[in-house]
Formats: C-alpha cells, sequence, structure tokens
C-alpha cells in the first residue's frame, strides 16, 4: 500500500528523476524493439513460407533462443563490446547504445518465433491462392506482413513486453550509471539492494502502470482499425 | 530508408564528453550515497563528469583488466597490488577506511556480542549452528571474509547450503537476505547504516582490528589500456586525495553518523608505489 502511495507520489510531483529514468527505459526499449522488428518480422515470415533443407532446424533454434536468459546476452555483448574486446574500438560499452545492442539480440528470436507462427498458420490458407498469382519471394513475404499486421501486434508487444521489464542484459552492458544508462528495471535493483523496499516496489508499480498504458494503445488502436476495415 | 538511418543514427549517438570517465567501483560507495554527495563537488572543481559502474571489488578489478574503466576504486588490498604489478594501474593510494562489522538478529542466539575476538565470534556462529549468508561473490567483503574463517580455522563450506549462505550477490542483496532469514552477516559499516531494510537486525559485533576496511584509488594505465581518459582520471584522483576532497569525505553523514574516514594524508601512508 505504501508502495502505491509512493508510485502516485512520484507520478504527481513529476519527479524529474524518475521521468528521466522512465524516458530513457523507453527509448532503448523502443528503438530495441524498431530494429528486432524490422529483422525479426520479415526473417519469421521468411522461414514460413520458403522450404530449404534446415528450414526446421532455424526455427528449432529460433524458438530455442526465445528461452536466453538477459544475464548471458548481456555478457555476450559486454565482450563483444569491452575495450579490450573486438568491437572495444567504438567506445560503446555503458552507453544506451549497448542497452539497445543487448536488447535486440534479446527480442529479434521472440519476434521471429511468434510472427512465424502467425503467418505459417495464413500460409496454409493463402499459399495456393499467393502461388497462383504469382506472388513469390519478397513480396509475398511483404504481403503476408501486412495481411497479418493486426495478428503481429501480438508479438511485438511481447517483444516490448520482454524489453522493457529485462535487468540482467541492461545492467551488465549499461553499468546503471546514474543520469547516463540508469532505467526502470536497473533502478529498482539498485533500491532493492539499498534495502528500501518500497521506493523499489513503487517504481515497479510506475513500469507495470506504463506496460499497461503501451498495451491499452496498441491494442485500442488495433480494435479502432478493425472496425474501420470491415465497418 | 534515408529517414531510417538518420533515425537509428540519432537514436543511437550519445553525447561523449571530453572530460568524463568511468570508475569501476565497489557497491558500498554507491549504496550509502557518497557518490551523490561527493560528484557535483567533484564535478564543480574539476569539470569530471564521473560515471560510476558499481559493481564487487572482483568484477570492478577484472572489468578494469579489461579497460572498461578509467579509474578503479575498490577494498582488497592483496588484489590492488596484484592488480598494479601486472602494470594495469598508475598507483594505488590509501583514500579512505571504515570497518567491517557483523550484523544479525536482535536475540542473538550464537551469542556473538560477548565474544572477545572474531575467531571467538565465527566459532561460536558455526557451533550454535545458526546461519551466516555470506557474499559469495569475490567482492571485496567477500574475500575479507574467506581470511576471516580461515583465520578461525573454520571451512564453511563444508556447511554451505545448511547453515553457510553464498548469495552470490552484492551487499544490499546479501543483507536482505540475511535479514530476511535471521542470519548472520559481515558487512562494511557504511552499507548497513545506509541500508533500509535492516528489521530484526542491529550490529552484534564491531571494532576488532581485522575489521578494518581500507579503501584505495588507482587510475588505469595508459600504458595497458591506451584508450583511458588519464588526464580526466588523474584529476578525478588527485581531488579525492586532496585536502578538498578528504575533507569532503569526512563530511559526508548518515542518520549523524560519519560513514568512511579519510586516510590519504596520514603519514606513513601504507599506500605503494610501483615495485
Amino acid at each position: 500500500m505504501n508502495a502505491l502511495a509512493e508510485a502516485f507520489r512520484l507520478i504527481i510531483t513529476l519527479d524529474a528523476d524518475l521521468f528521466e529514468i522512465l524516458r530513457l527505459s523507453i527509448r532503448v526499449s523502443l528503438v530495441a524493439l524498431i530494429i528486432a522488428a524490422i529483422i525479426g518480422l520479415p526473417l519469421g515470415t521468411w522461414l514460413a513460407i520458403t522450404r530449404f533443407p534446415g528450414r526446421k532446424f532455424c526455427i528449432l533454434l529460433m524458438n530455442a533462443l526465445m528461452g536466453m536468459p538477459p544475464v548471458v546476452v548481456g555478457l555476450m555483448v559486454y565482450l563483444l563490446l569491452s575495450r579490450s574486446g573486438p568491437l572495444g574500438w567504438m567506445g560503446l560499452l555503458y552507453t544506451p547504445t549497448a542497452m539497445i545492442i543487448a536488447q535486440v539480440v534479446l527480442i529479434t528470436p521472440i519476434i521471429a518465433a511468434l510472427s512465424n507462427q502467425v503467418i505459417e498458420h495464413l500460409h496454409q490458407e493463402y499459399s495456393d491462392t499467393f502461388q497462383s498469382m504469382g506472388v513469390t519471394g519478397r513480396r509475398a513475404v511483404v504481403a503476408y506482413l501486412v495481411d497479418a499486421r493486426y495478428a503481429l501486434t501480438t508479438c511485438i508487444l511481447a517483444g516490448f513486453g520482454r524489453a522493457i521489464a529485462e535487468v540482467g542484459a541492461v545492467i551488465i552492458v549499461g553499468g546503471n550509471i546514474d543520469h547516463l544508462t540508469r532505467v526502470m528495471t536497473t533502478a529498482i535493483a539498485l533500491e532493492t539492494s539499498k534495502g528500501n523496499l518500497t521506493l523499489a516496489l513503487a517504481l515497479g508499480t510506475v513500469l507495470l502502470a506504463l506496460s499497461l498504458l503501451v498495451n491499452s494503445l496498441v491494442i485500442g488502436v488495433r480494435e479502432y482499425a478493425v472496425k474501420r476495415q470491415y465497418a | 530508408m534515408k529517414h531510417f538511418i538518420l533515425f537509428v543514427a540519432l537514436a543511437f549517438s550519445t553525447p561523449t564528453l571530453a572530460d568524463t570517465i568511468i570508475v569501476q567501483s565497489t557497491t558500498s560507495t554507491q549504496n550509502s550515497g557518497l557518490y551523490d554527495y561527493l560528484l557535483p563537488m567533484l564535478k564543480k572543481d574539476t569539470g569530471v563528469q564521473v560515471n560510476i559502474v558499481a559493481v564487487g571489488t572482483g568484477q570492478a578489478i577484472n572489468n578494469a583488466m579489461r579497460c572498461d574503466g578509467d579509474v578503479l576504486l575498490v577494498h582488497a588490498r592483496p588484489d590492488e597490488e596484484t592488480f598494479i604489478a601486472g602494470g594495469y594501474g598508475k598507483y594505488r593510494r590509501d583514500l579512505m577506511y571504515n570497518d567491517l562489522v557483523i550484523i544479525g538478529p536482535k536475540d542473538d542466539p550464537a551469542k556473538v556480542a560477548g565474544a572477545l575476538n572474531v575467531n571467538e565470534v565465527l566459532q561460536r556462529i558455526m557451533q550454535a549452528g545458526v546461519k551466516f549468508a555470506s557474499r559469495g561473490d569475490d567482492s571485496g567483503t567477500h574475500k575479507k571474509e574467506r581470511l576471516l574463517w580461515q583465520a578461525a580455522a573454520i571451512d564453511p563450506d563444508a556447511g554451505s547450503g545448511q547453515w553457510y549462505l553464498e548469495t552470490g550477490s552484492g551487499m544490499g542483496a546479501t543483507l536482505n537476505t540475511g535479514v530476511s532469514l535471521g542470519a548472520y552477516v559481515l558487512t562494511d559499516r557504511a552499507t548497513w547504516i545506509a541500508f533500509a531494510n535492516k528489521q530484526d537486525s542491529t550490529i552484534l559485533f564491531e571494532g576488532a582490528p581485522p575489521l578494518f576496511n581500507q579503501y584505495g584509488v588507482i587510475p588505469v594505465s595508459e600504458k595497458r589500456c591506451p584508450n583511458v581518459n588519464h588526464e580526466a582520471a588523474e584529476k578525478f584522483a588527485q581531488w579525492l586525495l586532496s585536502e578538498t576532497g578528504q575533507a569532503a569525505i569526512a563530511a559526508y553523514q548518515v542518520e549523524g553518523k560519519q560513514l568512511f574516514f579519510p586516510n590519504a594524508n596520514v603519514r606513513l601512508n601504507s599506500s605503494i608505489e610501483l615495485k
């Protein structure tokens, strides 16, 4: 109850630190989501409609990667971006960019695997039609994506949910630096370790509220669009 | 497509300032609020923007060995000396000290409050069959704790998972665990004083010489790591070691208690140069 009151207080007083952290959380996860969707959606679709040896294995791998622990992703990206790592010269470690990269690695398989299932379903229905119309290759991928756009919002939301909620990867590659790479989840981890459990829970409540808001927005837009389409 | 590239470039770009450094640090200095207090003053005096990555001492040293930091601020003297000997650090200076304390439930089932020394404390804990929560993460405090068990001729690993609980986490997380389980925990005093979830636990043993806890500051060597911002790192270290910095450290209090005691300027400074 105290946590809820504290959460309200933070929001109502427009607490500057809170909104800075919240902004960074949204920025990092949103950019990661856009990049992951640009890679993941066509990849998942393509794997659903083409046939080649090893395709089943690719899908299996993609599904397995959904269960990749964020800490492992964080560690891999850390070793890659470390100043003594192969990409160290770019100076990206402990920046929001590093966090975006880690989240892209984390959620691309989720978006690809979930969209793959959606499109596979559709493909069973449409494959003959598309074949007779001569729609193949890149055009087919685009056609499927456009046609399944409403069903795919759930895949996107799942990716966003994972990105905004994970702490393991961003704390390693971002370093939880105040005013630079501190996001909601790493702030929650820090406050927990300081024993400020009420504040930590309040931040968690704010994060939950954000997630609720994003989901309502996306689902609202979807419902509206569907209604207009069939009206 | 052009717009997309621009968008990505904008999203990725982070302003980097010439006078920005990364400090690989122990957690106690962050969790206790010391940095929040010192860094604005340091920035005003030196213009250096300091980014703190607070992890355990062991991880901080490892990160710095991979050149992922410009300065190291930790508390594990032997490891710091190894770091210097390996050529990773320019020099090491004593910065400040505080002490470690043993906390536990108020009713003190192992009766450690009356113990004469640390050895006796640890023996009583083991014999009473009460729980002890250990960091288990190679941090400065954890390394110290291992040495204390060794000095007491006890092998806690024999009771690992039974009475000796290695959390593998930071000080704060270990305190949360320890406090909830009514376990005994070795913690630095600063983190404990600033810790907000004490519940029924309190300091039961303190003040013995082996519990002395020295913090050191080490600028990372630009010979070993050409990427370090050694000028700003030097400014950071020198400000902390200066009279202004030392006075600021002494002035920091939580709940009316001083948390860190500056000792950079003590005569016979025990800091080591490259041997």
